[in-house]
């Protein structure tokens, strides 16, 4: 087991790393001058020479690729040219705004959609099954940003029972309040997800349902709850897990765009404001982090997807 | 007075709901179990014995429903039983026993949780129940069983696994025990260890049995009665010896007529055949359910429904001539085939195929496994070679070796017709390729199901001969005709036929190219037997007209000895014991030979005595030092060689003229019957 974690830890680091190598180049890469967008037409040579020289845009790329790499596992993601200032400075309290909507909508999408792969599967067939299905998949056509305006629209302006924007004013910090102006962008999110991962959900119930081992349950004289609970939950959720962590980098894709809309002073809408003003290193440290997210996720997934499952356990600890 | 029957049928009929019609798949089944008596049915596959057992636990699939008639346990009927009732029962006086016992396990629970969980339900706390397990594992001789409960389904063999589940069947004591075909899919000598626990299990407890099988062999020697369903009817029922020796219903007549039992032989006998199909599922008949195929059938048959009637003490049959029914004409498929175009005669004499040393071995987690260890073997020319032994001998990567699937190791020698071939298939030339071909155990698998029949063959026959399209095409259609597929279902594809047809198209398709060698690998395994008899009726008139060779490898050694020359014994990759089929088959045997048969349970009813493999089949991992056999053989105690046995791999040598044996025993000691 210690094995298999050391060598996937292992492939997690060499896919950053490998990320990190691509942004950059493709940074270089991109059509322009850089230091002649930032300063304008108006700049002189001497101008463009002194912010190249500032920004250590006039060494060798590959001398400015290990010096930047090197900053980064210094935790130094270099100086935003923007806001002349460190982009650590800037996008770490983004992050962490970011964290807590995104463990917010996180706590309410996984529950709600595997109850409701859950109920689909144990009733399939049935109104409630079509319901939860056709209802998931259609939700899930409409970006994020659609329901975010719908759901503003509807539940913070018609009829005014959730708070338009995501972020409480100044003087009310406590952790419910937060909560709470977070739940409309969280559900925006939801539906997005939803339908994705209960379908996944329901086909997982359902083959642990048809299995010959529920049959033995049944046989053996449990009732068919206990028998559900028992046997078919935890062979069903495996395949689950893996849904869940690949669809981290749809739920962060979703943040960047609900977090505009939500006027939220997240990670996506310093993303955003990076884009209009073509931050380079705002982008470059913003599309490393996420990118370190998902691996990060995605590791987890695989640990906890053998864990769990004693078939790949064993193979994995021989 | 008579007692009560632990479990009754009563008219019972089932349907299943396909496509919002019902279709009935058990039509007025009667039967009834007294207590302490085991019941068994059979029939081939989709004549209703796997609903019936089900019906018997009241678990029927989600389109099944009982439409009429009841089932009474104990004189209670269950039919109207509520769902607590029901597991009430479940719990405590009936259980089961599945086909596949290594899916009938949950993954992901520990073995000894998953048996506990029957003492739970009967009021046992946690740990009381694990310490019963322990019993119980001991109960169904499981030696270590301590380790056995901390381990996974997937960590038990095929044996094990149904040990356990029998031990979770009978850890409620129950009263009934429905066992639906526990020893399908398990070794001979795994299968024997099975029945004989069962036998030895119900000898104690005293416990009612269903037992449903499809192998009249296995049924034989578990029942006391036993009734035979066809297309959801019980169209006989007896005495298991009554109903063996006297059958009186044509259908049970001609089931027992097409297994190849002992001393037949393709040379000397044909096999009979049950000509037609069975009925598709819920046809509905105004007479006899047999009567399509019938050999006795007259117009009354067609539109009278025969009632049962008494042909001896307890034994019955629906059928108008039950009297004649022992005597009925044989039912001999006569068709020759007509396939044959230049095909591809062996140039070299009488021998075809040598393989010589042939040796593979796998790596596995940097460790090389040993899976074929210097196997010797000659296959003449219309001649065929039979491979037995139990899984995990080396028959498939055997035959996968030769055909050059695998690569094998340095020093092998495939030589086909005077040819050394390459070691792989890709190395080999088109003609190479096309001279040994291969007919897998499952049609269903083997054949594309997007293709048509005529696409599968066709596209065969141009890569292997080289013709055009249209001419591929036309000697498709004659070869698939010549095997007895119908120009209508040319355009058809695989899903649309039956096994036995599925599998007459993969055989079509070997024969594309004319091959001098087809390898079958299991090719009847999933059939049933009146389909297997065709079949290996096709097989024997293709090498008689084309003189082309096989390599037959089956666990079914009846068939393997009806259709084979020449047999070779393997255990753990070694060629143990080689030479002529009646030779192999009279002896005197190898011990593990003589083991093997043993565990067969034939159809005769001969009782013999099982000769019992201890302990499991070692890993090739991990071989045994000296013999491979000698911690599991029979025969070393006594011997006098013990010493050699342990220490030295005894050579294959020719005991006898044209018999070789792997075996430092001499043949004297072994030619005695052993006790």
């Amino acid at each position: 087991m210690k094995r298999f974690i050391l060598k996937r830890l292992g492939l997690s680091v060499i896919t950053v790393l490998l990320v990190c190598i691509i942004v950059f180049f493709l940074t270089h890469i991109l059509p322009g001058d850089v230091a002649r967008q930032y300063l304008g037409r108006g700049a002189t040579e001497d101008d463009l020479r002194e912010f190249r020289h500032v920004f250590e845009l006039d060494r060798p790329l590959l001398s400015q690729l290990f010096t930047w790499i090197n900053h980064l596992l210094h935790g130094n993601l270099g100086q935003s040219m923007q806001y002349r200032g460190p982009v650590t400075d800037l996008l770490l309290p983004a992050i962490g705004y970011s964290s807590k909507l995104a463990g917010v909508a996180f706590f309410i999408i996984v529950p709600v959609s595997i109850a409701g792969g859950v109920i689909s599967a144990m009733n399939r067939g049935k109104k409630i099954d079509r319901a939860i299905t056709v209802g998931g998949l259609s939700a899930s056509v409409i970006p994020e940003f659609v329901w975010a305006i719908l759901l503003v629209l509807v539940f913070g302006v018609i009829f005014q029972i959730f708070p338009v924007t995501a972020f409480p004013r100044r003087g009310s910090h406590d952790l419910l309040t937060q909560i709470w102006y977070l739940i409309l962008p969280s559900i925006s999110l939801l539906l997005v997800l939803f339908g994705y991962i209960a379908r996944i959900t329901r086909a997982g119930v359902i083959e642990a349902l048809d299995s010959d081992y529920m049959r033995t349950a049944v046989l053996k004289g449990l009732s068919r709850r206990k028998a559900v609970v028992k046997h078919v939950l935890r062979n069903a959720l495996l395949p689950t897990i893996a849904v869940v962590a690949s669809q981290i980098p749809y739920l962060i894709g979703g943040l960047i765009a609900v977090e505009i809309v939500f006027n939220y002073p997240g990670f996506g809408t310093i993303l955003k404001g990076a884009v209009d003003a073509r931050d380079y290193s705002v982008l470059q440290a913003g599309v490393i982090i996420s990118s370190f997210v998902i691996v990060l996720f995605q590791l987890i997934a695989d640990i906890l997807f053998a864990v769990l499952n004693p078939r790949i356990r064993q193979k994995v600890s021989e | 007075m008579s007692t009560t029957p632990t479990l009754e049928f009563r008219d019972l009929e089932v349907a299943y709901t396909v496509r919002g019609i019902d279709r009935e798949v058990v039509r007025k089944v009667s039967f009834s179990i007294a207590p302490g008596e085991a019941y068994g049915l059979v029939g081939e596959s989709g004549c209703g014995k796997s609903t019936a057992a089900f019906a018997a636990m009241r678990y029927l699939p989600r389109n099944g429903k009982i439409t009429g008639g009841s089932i009474l346990f104990e004189g209670q009927d269950i039919v109207g039983m509520s769902a607590g009732e029901i597991n009430k029962l479940r719990q405590s006086a009936i259980s089961m026993v599945y086909q596949n016992p290594a899916t009938a396990l949950n993954p992901t629970i520990r073995i000894g949780e998953q048996v506990a969980e029957v003492f739970e339900l009967q009021g046992f706390s946690k740990s009381e129940a694990l310490a019963k397990v322990e019993e119980a594992l001991v109960k169904v001789q499981i030696a270590d069983p301590t380790k056995v409960m901390r381990r996974y389904a997937h960590q038990l063999s095929g044996g094990m696994a149904q040990r356990v589940v029998i031990a979770m069947a009978l850890a409620s004591n129950p009263r009934l025990l429905v066992m639906d075909e526990p020893t399908t899919g398990l070794d001979a000598t795994v299968e024997a260890e099975v029945l004989d626990l069962v036998r030895k299990l119900r000898k104690e407890s005293g416990t009612a049995v269903l037992f449903i099988s499809h192998n009249l062999g296995v049924i034989r020697h578990m029942c006391d009665r036993v009734g035979v369903l066809y297309a959801g009817a019980l169209v006989e029922q007896g005495a298991t010896e009554d109903l063996f020796s006297n059958p009186s219903h044509p259908y049970t007549v001609g089931l027992l007529r097409c297994i190849p039992r002992g001393g037949l032989h393709k040379n000397t006998d044909r096999l009979d055949t049950i000509p037609g199909t069975p009925p598709a599922l819920g046809t509905h008949f105004s007479g006899c359910v047999f009567a399509d195929r019938c050999a006795l059938v007259e117009d009354k048959c067609r539109t009278t429904q025969p009632e049962m009637v008494s042909v001896g003490q307890s034994h019955v049959a629906r059928c108008f001539h039950t009297n004649t029914a022992g005597s009925m004409p044989r039912a001999i498929d006569t068709v020759t085939v007509s396939v044959s175009q230049n095909p591809n005669r062996a140039t070299t004499g009488t021998r075809l195929l040598d393989v010589d040393h042939l040796s593979k071995a796998f790596t596995q987690d940097g460790n090389a496994v040993h899976v074929v260890n210097d196997v010797s073997l000659q296959v003449g020319v219309g001649e065929t070679l039979g491979l037995v032994g139990e899984s995990g001998a080396g028959k498939t990567t055997i035959a996968k070796l030769i055909l050059g699937l695998y690569g094998s190791d340095s020093g092998s020698h495939v030589v086909l017709d005077g040819k050394d071939l390459a070691g792989t298939l890709n190395k080999r030339d088109v003609k190479d390729v096309g001279a040994m071909q291969i007919v897998f155990q499952n049609p269903d698998q083997a054949l594309n199901r997007r293709h048509s029949v005529t696409r599968i063959v066709g596209r065969a026959v141009q890569k292997l001969r080289g013709l055009s399209a249209d001419a591929s095409t036309d000697r498709a259609h004659e070869l698939l005709s010549g095997m007895r597929v119908e120009a209508t279902l040319h355009s058809a594809r695989p899903v649309q036929l039956s096994g036995g047809l599925k599998q007459r198209v993969a055989i079509s398709r070997a024969f594309a190219g004319a091959p001098q060698l087809v390898v079958c690998d299991e090719p009847t395994s999933a059939l049933d037997v009146s389909v297997q008899a065709t079949i290996l009726n096709l097989l024997v008139d293709l090498q008689k007209q084309d003189g082309t060779s096989f390599i037959f490898i089956s666990h079914d050694l009846g068939v393997v000895r009806y259709i084979s020359d020449k047999i070779a014994v393997l255990y753990l990759g070694r060629v143990v014991e080689f030479g002529e089929s009646n030779r192999v088959f009279q002896g005197p045997h190898h011990p593990y030979t003589e083991a093997l048969l043993s565990s067969v349970p034939n159809i005769d009813g001969s009782i013999r005595k099982r000769i019992p493999l201890t302990g499991v089949i070692p890993s090739p991992s991990n071989p045994p030092t000296g013999c491979v056999l000698h911690p599991r053989c029979p025969r070393m105690a006594g011997s006098g060689v013990e010493h050699l046995c342990s220490s030295v791999e005894p050579a294959l040598t020719e005991v006898e003229p044209g018999h070789f044996m792997r075996c430092h025993i001499p043949l004297d000691q072994l030619r005695t019957v052993q006790i």
